[in-house]
This record gives C-alpha cells, sequence and structure tokens, in this order.
C-alpha cells in the first residue's frame, strides 16, 4: 500500500502536466472543504448531510439528476473552452461575457422574429449567435494585431457595450410589454431534445451537450493534430520565435480571437434557446463568461480538461439545487465556487506545494526543471 | 590552502540521462577553476546543484569545512554562492540598479530606498572596474554590459564562491579580455571562481585548475599551466582534436545574394544604423562580415532575413528581388537563418525538439497533408537530425528544447538550418556556445555546404574563426562596408585597424 503511493507521487512528479492537474484537483478539495467550514458554521446539524448531497448531486435522482448535470455544464464548458482557447495562443480572452452577450442577443433576436425559417430556425438562430461572437472576438483581435492594443483592455470595455447594447435592443424591439421581460424565443428556435428526453425523463438536457462536446473535439484537434495548432501554439509560446519562423502571427491573433468569440457566442444560443429562460434586460455581465476563465484555469487550457471542469460545474450546480431542503440558501454553491476559483488561481502556489510535497516523500527527485518556478 | 567548496559523489539522473554521476569537484579560497566538458557533459547541471536550483540524487556539499544542505538559490546566496547563468535572469524592462538589488532591495517604512543601494552599486563597479550605469535600462545595453550586471549582482549579495556559466560565449574578444582581468582581480581579493568556457585559450589565461567533466563523468583535475590545450581536448571529447580547419580554394559560382547601398533605421537610436551597405555573396563561397559587436552586423542580419525593415536600398535573392519580402517568402526563396539568439528567435523553447526541427517546414510535405501534422514523418526526420548533428538529449525527439543544454540547443538550430535545401544560409555566430569537438564539426559542415554550392554569409566575432573559415571578408564599421579583404593576403592585426575604425578603404 504504501509502495503504491510512493510510486503514484513518483509518477505524478515526472511530469509538469501531472502536478497541474494534482493542483488543479486540490483546489477543487480546498473549495470544498471551505464550503463544508461554511455550512458548519451556518448550519451545523444540517451541514454533513447538506454537503454529501452537494457532491452527489448528479445522482440524488436518478438519471434527471445526471441529465441536469450535463445542462448546466454546457454554457461554462464553452465559455471556459473560449478561454483555454484564446490562451494557447498566448491570449487573454476576459471578454467571453461580451461575446457570449452578443450571441445570446442574436440567437434570441433571430429565435423571436424569424419563424418563417421553420425547422432550420433553431440552427439559423444558433450560427448567428456563433457569428456574433466571432465579430466582437475580432475586435479585440484586430486591435492587438495591428495596433498592439492589449486584449485585457479593449475586451474588458467590449463587455460593456455588450451589455448596454443589449439592454438598448431588447427595449426596443425584443420587449415583451404584458409580461414585462424579454420576449421569448419562438418553439420552433428551441433548442432539440431528441431522443435525451427518453434517457433523462424529467431532465432539462438537450442538444447543448452535443454542441459542446463538438467543439471540444474540434478544438482538440486543431491544438493537437493541425498546422493551425501548431502556429498558435508557437504563436503563445514565442512570438519572436514563430515570427522568426516565417508565420504570420497577427493573422493568428486575429483568428484566435475570432474562434474564441464564436464558441462564447454559441454558449449564449445555449443558454437562452430554452423554454423558461430569458435574456436579461437589465445592464448586468452575465457571470457564465467569467465563469469560464476559472474553468479554463481548472482545467489546464487543454480542451478535455476544461470539458471536466465543466462537468464538475454542472455536478455542483445540480447538487446546489437541493440545498434548500436542508435549510441552506443555494448560494452556498456560488461561495464554493469561487473559493475554487481563487485556489485555481492560486495553481502556480499550489503546484510548487505539490513539487516540493513529491519531492520531500519520494527524496530522489525526479529531474524536473525550475520550469514550474521560473515560467 | 583552504578549501572552500567540497563537492563529493554528486549524482544527479533526468529522465533518460546522467547528467552527473557520482562527481567530485573541489575549489580552494583564492582560484580561478575552470570546468571544461562536450555539450550536455553535465556542467550547467553540475553548478545548478551547487547553487540550489537541483537537488541532487546522491552526494553531499561541504561549504568552508561544514556539510551543508543547499534547498534554493536562496540557502546558495546566504552561503556566499552566486552565479551567472548560461541564459542571463535579467528583467528586461528594469534599470540596472533593479535588477542588482531585486530581492534585496533595501527599504524604509516599508518605502523602497534606492540611494543607499546606488551608492553600494558604484562603489562596487569602481573597485571591479565593472563599468555600468546604473540608470540605464537592461534592454538598452549590450550583451557584455549586461554581463557584468551578473556580476555585480553576485558581488552586491556578498558571495565570495562565483560561478560563471560560459559568460565568455556571448562577449567581443576585447570583453573576454577585461572580463579575464577583472576575474583575476576578484581571485587576487580572495574570492574562488568557478568558471565554465569552452575555450581553451581562455582556460590557459584565466584558470589555476580545470576539472574535466565526459558524459557525466568526471575525468579528472589538472593543474593547467603543466597541461597543454591538445592535452586537455583529449581529456575532454577522448580523441585528437584537430585545430585547423582544411579546405580547398572556394570555386564561386554566380551570384546568390545580392546587397545594394542598404540601409537599415533604428528607431531606438533613430539613425540609420546600416549604411550604403552592399556586397555580393556567390555560390561555393563563404563571405565574412568582420566587426566588432554593436557595429550594425545585428541589424544588417535582421534586415537580409526581414525580421526588420529595410529604409533603403535592395536585397537580391537567386534574382528575385526581396527586399520588401515577408519572412516566410524569403524562407521560401531559398534562405536560411542560424539567429544570433537562440532563446529567443531561434527555438521554441516549450515545444518539444521535434517541432522546433520542423519551425520552417511544418506546412510541407511530408511533415504536412490536408493541414493535419503527420508525426512519423517529424519523428523521423528528427531521428535523422539527431543522429547526423549528434544533438544530445535525455529523451531524444521529445525532449523540450527548454531541457537541453546550451550547445545542444545551438546544434539543434544549426541542424535545422543546414538540412533545409537552400541556396544561402546566414549564420550569426555558428558556434557560440559549442564545444571543441563540435566547433570542428560544424566548420566541416560549414565547409562541405560550401563545397556543395550554397553560399554562406557568415557574421562572426571571433577573428580566429573569420580568417580560417571565410573566403572573402568584408569588415563593416558603424554600419558601413570599409574593406574588402581576401583572407591569404591580410593579417588580424591590419583586419583589427580597419574593424577599429582606424582605416579604411572603399569597397571594391
Ligand atoms: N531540466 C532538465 N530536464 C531534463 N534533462 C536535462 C535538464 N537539464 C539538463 N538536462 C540534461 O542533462 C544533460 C547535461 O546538461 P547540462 O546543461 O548540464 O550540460 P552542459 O555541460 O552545461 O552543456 P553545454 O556546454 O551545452 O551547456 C544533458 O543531456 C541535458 O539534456
Ligand atoms: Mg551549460
Amino acid at each position: 500500500m504504501k509502495d503504491l503511493w510512493t510510486k503514484t507521487l513518483e509518477r505524478i512528479g515526472r511530469s509538469p502536466t501531472r502536478i497541474e492537474a494534482t493542483s488543479s484537483v486540490m483546489a477543487i478539495v480546498c473549495g470544498l472543504l471551505f464550503g463544508l467550514a461554511l455550512m458548519l458554521i451556518v448550519n451545523p446539524l444540517e451541514a454533513f448531510p447538506g454537503f454529501f448531497t452537494v457532491i452527489t448531486g448528479p445522482f440524488q435522482e436518478g438519471l434527471r439528476s445526471l441529465g441536469n448535470m450535463f445542462y448546466f455544464g454546457v454554457p461554462i464548458i464553452l465559455t471556459g473552452l473560449s478561454v483555454a482557447f484564446a490562451f494557447r495562443t498566448g491570449l487573454f480572452n476576459i471578454g467571453a461575457t461580451g461575446q457570449l452577450t452578443m450571441g445570446a442577443l442574436t440567437a434570441v433576436y433571430i429565435g423571436v422574429n424569424w419563424g418563417f425559417l421553420g425547422p432550420f430556425h433553431w440552427v439559423v438562430a444558433v450560427l448567428g449567435a456563433m457569428l456574433a461572437g466571432a465579430l466582437w472576438g475580432a475586435i479585440p483581435g484586430l486591435l492587438k494585431a495591428f495596433r498592439n492594443v492589449h486584449e485585457v483592455v479593449t475586451s474588458i470595455m467590449l463587455n460593456y457595450v455588450a451589455m448596454y447594447f443589449n439592454t438598448m435592443i431588447i427595449m426596443n424591439f425584443l420587449y415583451d410589454f404584458q409580461a414585462s421581460r424579454t420576449a421569448h424565443p419562438l418553439p420552433s428556435a428551441r433548442l432539440p431534445v431528441l431522443f435525451l428526453q427518453n434517457i433523462f425523463p424529467g431532465s432539462r438536457i438537450n442538444i447543448g451537450i452535443f454542441i459542446a462536446v463538438f467543439f471540444v473535439a474540434i478544438t482538440h484537434i486543431l491544438l493537437k493534430k493541425t498546422t493551425f495548432g501548431y502556429e498558435l501554439k508557437a504563436t503563445g509560446f514565442s512570438r519572436d520565435a514563430s515570427r522568426y519562423a516565417g508565420m504570420n502571427e497577427k493573422r493568428n491573433i486575429v483568428l484566435a480571437m475570432v474562434i474564441a468569440g464564436a464558441i462564447s457566442g454559441v454558449a449564449g444560443a445555449m443558454m437562452y434557446l430554452i423554454p423558461g429562460r430569458h435574456l436579461p434586460y437589465e445592464t448586468i455581465l452575465i457571470t457564465e463568461g467569467f465563469t469560464g476563465i476559472a474553468i479554463a484555469l481548472l482545467g489546464l487550457s487543454a480542451p478535455i480538461g476544461v470539458m471536466l471542469a465543466g462537468l464538475f460545474y454542472g455536478a455542483l450546480h445540480q447538487g446546489g439545487t437541493y440545498l434548500q431542503l436542508y435549510d441552506f440558501r443555494p448560494e452556498i454553491i456560488d461561495i464554493i465556487i469561487a473559493v475554487i476559483i481563487y485556489f485555481s488561481a492560486l495553481s502556480l502556489f499550489l503546484q510548487k506545494i505539490v513539487k516540493t510535497f513529491i519531492d520531500k516523500r519520494t527524496k530522489a527527485s525526479m529531474g524536473l526543471s525550475e520550469e514550474v518556478e521560473t515560467r | 590552502m583552504e578549501i572552500v567548496v567540497n563537492m563529493q559523489g554528486i549524482t544527479k539522473e533526468f529522465p533518460g540521462v546522467i547528467a552527473n554521476d557520482k562527481v567530485d569537484f573541489d575549489l580552494r579560497q583564492g582560484e580561478i577553476h575552470a570546468l571544461l566538458g562536450e555539450n550536455g557533459a553535465g556542467k550547467s547541471t553540475l553548478m545548478s546543484v551547487l547553487f540550489g536550483l537541483f537537488h541532487p540524487d546522491e552526494g553531499s556539499i561541504s561549504i568552508r569545512g561544514e556539510e551543508v544542505r543547499i534547498n534554493s538559490p536562496r540557502d546558495a546566496t546566504k552561503l556566499g554562492i552566486g552565479m551567472v547563468h548560461q541564459h542571463f535572469k535579467l528583467v528586461h524592462n528594469f534599470t540596472v540598479a533593479q535588477n542588482i538589488i531585486l530581492g534585496e532591495e533595501d527599504t524604509k517604512n516599508g518605502l523602497l530606498t534606492m540611494e543607499k543601494s546606488i551608492d553600494k552599486i558604484r562603489k562596487l563597479s569602481e573597485l571591479y572596474k565593472l563599468k555600468v550605469d546604473p540608470y540605464a535600462k537592461i534592454e538598452d545595453i549590450s550583451v557584455g554590459q549586461q554581463q557584468r550586471v551578473e556580476i555585480l549582482k553576485m558581488l552586491y549579495r556578498e558571495a565570495d564562491i562565483l560561478i560563471l556559466d560560459e559568460p565568455t560565449a556571448v562577449l567581443t574578444p576585447q570583453e573576454i579580455d577585461e572580463l579575464i582581468k577583472i576575474l583575476k582581480s576578484l581571485a587576487q581579493e580572495g574570492k574562488s571562481i568557478i568558471l565554465i568556457t569552452h575555450k581553451l585559450k581562455e582556460i590557459k589565461m584565466a584558470a589555476d585548475r580545470c576539472t574535466v567533466l565526459r558524459l557525466g563523468k568526471k575525468i579528472g583535475t589538472v593543474n593547467v599551466k603543466k597541461t597543454t590545450n591538445e592535452e586537455l581536448a583529449e581529456m575532454m571529447v577522448g580523441r585528437e582534436i584537430s585545430f585547423t580547419i582544411d579546405k580547398k580554394k572556394a570555386e564561386a559560382g554566380e551570384v546568390v545574394l545580392k546587397v545594394e547601398r542598404l540601409c537599415v533605421h533604428s528607431d531606438r537610436s533613430k539613425r540609420d544604423v546600416v549604411k550604403e551597405m552592399g556586397f555580393e555573396v556567390r555560390k561555393g563561397e563563404i563571405l565574412c562580415i568582420a566587426g566588432i559587436e554593436g557595429n550594425g552586423q545585428t541589424e544588417l542580419v535582421e534586415a537580409l532575413t526581414g525580421l526588420r525593415p529595410i529604409s533603403g536600398g535592395s536585397v537580391v535573392l537567386n534574382g528575385k528581388d526581396i527586399t520588401h519580402a515577408s519572412i516566410r517568402e524569403r524562407s521560401l526563396a531559398g534562405m536560411a537563418h542560424v539567429p544570433e539568439d537562440r532563446q529567443r528567435h531561434g527555438l521554441v523553447l516549450d515545444y518539444p525538439l521535434e517541432y522546433n526541427l520542423i519551425l520552417q517546414q511544418y506546412f510541407a510535405p511530408p511533415f504536412q497533408k490536408k493541414g493535419f501534422l503527420q508525426f512519423a514523418p517529424i519523428r523521423s526526420y528528427a531521428e535523422k537530425l539527431i543522429d547526423a548533428f549528434d544533438i544530445r538529449t535525455g529523451k531524444g525527439a521529445i525532449a523540450l528544447a527548454r531541457n537541453m543544454s546550451g550547445g545542444n540547443q545551438q546544434k539543434a538550430i544549426i541542424a535545422r538550418e543546414m538540412s533545409r535545401h537552400t541556396d544561402l544560409l546566414i549564420a550569426v555566430q555558428p558556434t557560440r556556445g559549442l564545444d571543441v569537438g563540435a566547433i570542428e564539426y560544424i566548420h566541416d559542415l560549414l565547409v562541405s555546404q560550401r563545397d556543395e554550392g550554397k553560399a554562406v554569409l557568415l557574421i562572426s566575432l571571433d577573428l580566429y574563426e573569420v580568417m580560417s573559415l571565410s573566403d572573402r571578408i568584408v569588415v563593416i564599421y558603424e554600419g558601413e562596408n570599409v574593406g574588402e579583404f581576401d583572407p591569404a593576403s591580410v593579417t588580424e592585426r591590419e583586419l583589427g585597424l580597419y574593424m577599429s575604425g582606424s582605416k579604411r578603404r572603399e569597397a571594391s
């Protein structure tokens, strides 16, 4: 047993990726423990059963809750993917929220007004969202590539532009005065549920999970297997070396932002082409875009990692819906997630802890360079 | 004499390679101790162990007779050990003074107080004749000066055991002489110095003793005064090295590269740093641009290779005007380039070796099909080059470039650039940081590239390399062509006069 433990540590210690993954898991554990502590303070008697329910959320009601985990995970997987993809090219896409808002607005607009499209209605709405997100991503991309304006600054400002634009368009064209909220997309624009309803009866799952997996697969292949991915990653690692190699870094920067924006745009469509959900008309930033940053960090900026982290988020969220049964407020989940985000932002620090721990336990050091520290 | 450092049985293993294999090493008070060995022999690793960057798998270290555990550079600094790394670790947009005090800042009520520190820096730099402007930004000063900053950084921390990992690789011959003088005076002061270098001449000039490593093992420690260059070289590579280059006379063919009235403007210094420069390189010859560092060589090469815009004149490659062509277009038109800064331009450090070896060819068959990378051809191409150029890494093709030894990084770039079927090879300091065996090999390769009909443009600061390799020499001074020479009929002394600007003649 002891042997196995040391061996596992050794295996982890030998690869930087494994150390990073371990630190992600640690961030999650720390977040959960913090949540537990909080629950103990608020209501000590119910804390343990409540906590248990949270972490077993997706299995509480069998397939229904499992299906809901997927449903909650979809937009987060997509925004996480958007941030991670840009990050691979050395860009920090903090504008996922804006891109998502533009996507959502476009999807809802098409969903409300273009009923004549019939069976293609929802497809066009999703494509429209994708296009809008792509355009919104292209702006910081172009500014970065040709004017060297930092993408963080431009994309944050565009978040606010998107937010106010959203309110303006809704109030002028999409407001349902009887219900005093944003008009609802026509049934033909709703995301199809397909056969999923039979597998996950009663859950809110829809085709979105397939779309998310599709984008995960595409970006994974793009980054790992194609020459385009080779260029993007080279640009992300070293702008100077990729220029020396004759790559068109300006084009790559723009394209990376366009793709990142498109994915966030789709996330917007996934969130609001759903019965019962209304695009907020108030001037608020949609949080899913920011959560995407944390998910990208937790998922180590790798598409598959982002998918796992996104599903984990979905699971927690689903678990949170039961909290009221135990007399807790579901906001506790948001706090847990926020703490996990904090810890994943501290991932460099955690990596160091993991590394020293492993070095100590396995005595012989593993030949890891100082990469972790100097990066 | 007191022994200040005693390393016993140091073993350090990386995946796939034993970088140090039971190495013993000792350093005496007040000596300069050279560390010699082929690229990848484990010199940097041994010193990183001493500096607390790596933990040894086995072995013990005593400092001034006391056994210690050095877990981090911080511990090393406390023990009075300082290190200048092979690739400098300075913050580029910080000033000299800020870099020197980094981590050792003086504060008063939590606020930074620079005056005292700057005073101390001034005193140190006067005392050891290490002239630098404390207020200059690192990115604006030459590598030679950056070197001095690194040394000052050690002295500022009051280190008396100084480790210098290939400090001379980036310096001009003049700067090297100065550095050696400084090191000697430091040793006289009682500091103990470990000097890593591949240049036997420098060991002869500076060192008292020399320890030789080969493939991670210690071969021996010798008294430098009683050992010849040949003996040192043989200990290092295990065979004899010929220090002369044999080559037949060049058979220059048609013009491959024609440069006319080339001007390059520098935004930083707001003037032309290359002025009306003109020359030709022909098939089957090696043309060398000789000059003292900072006379426009860097800008000239950047302009030729497309990294920097050209403000006047023209560049023609194989009859095609490439003055304003992109880097990719130049590369496809037949230009290969061994860049000056191997870590900044030459390599994507976080890519594996095999990816780095296809840096300009990843989009061409057989490495690409329908937009997809073809992993099998990439791997076999990498293995071919690793074999042919003797690139040594622990893990072969999948080793990260970052984890390769400095010399092997350089070999990887050379392998890549020489193996592309181009007509022109522009090589800037191609043998920087290579061991004598590898230098011999690269020199032979440059000659054979020439004999195969390539045009070779060599930019070198090493006059010996210039004289023995080139078929023609162009001297550059303040960005101008001040004379063209035949190496057979010019002396190093005379070249020196042109390089320093005391003589000039119009280009023929
Ligand atoms: N961080 C690392 N991870 C894995 N392998 C490493 C690492 N650092 C060094 N190595 C390997 O250890 C061996 C010794 O490397 P080292 O850098 O000590 O060589 P060196 O003698 O300094 O060579 P050079 O003269 O080229 O600088 C090499 O085979 C190198 O690939
Ligand atoms: Mg080295």
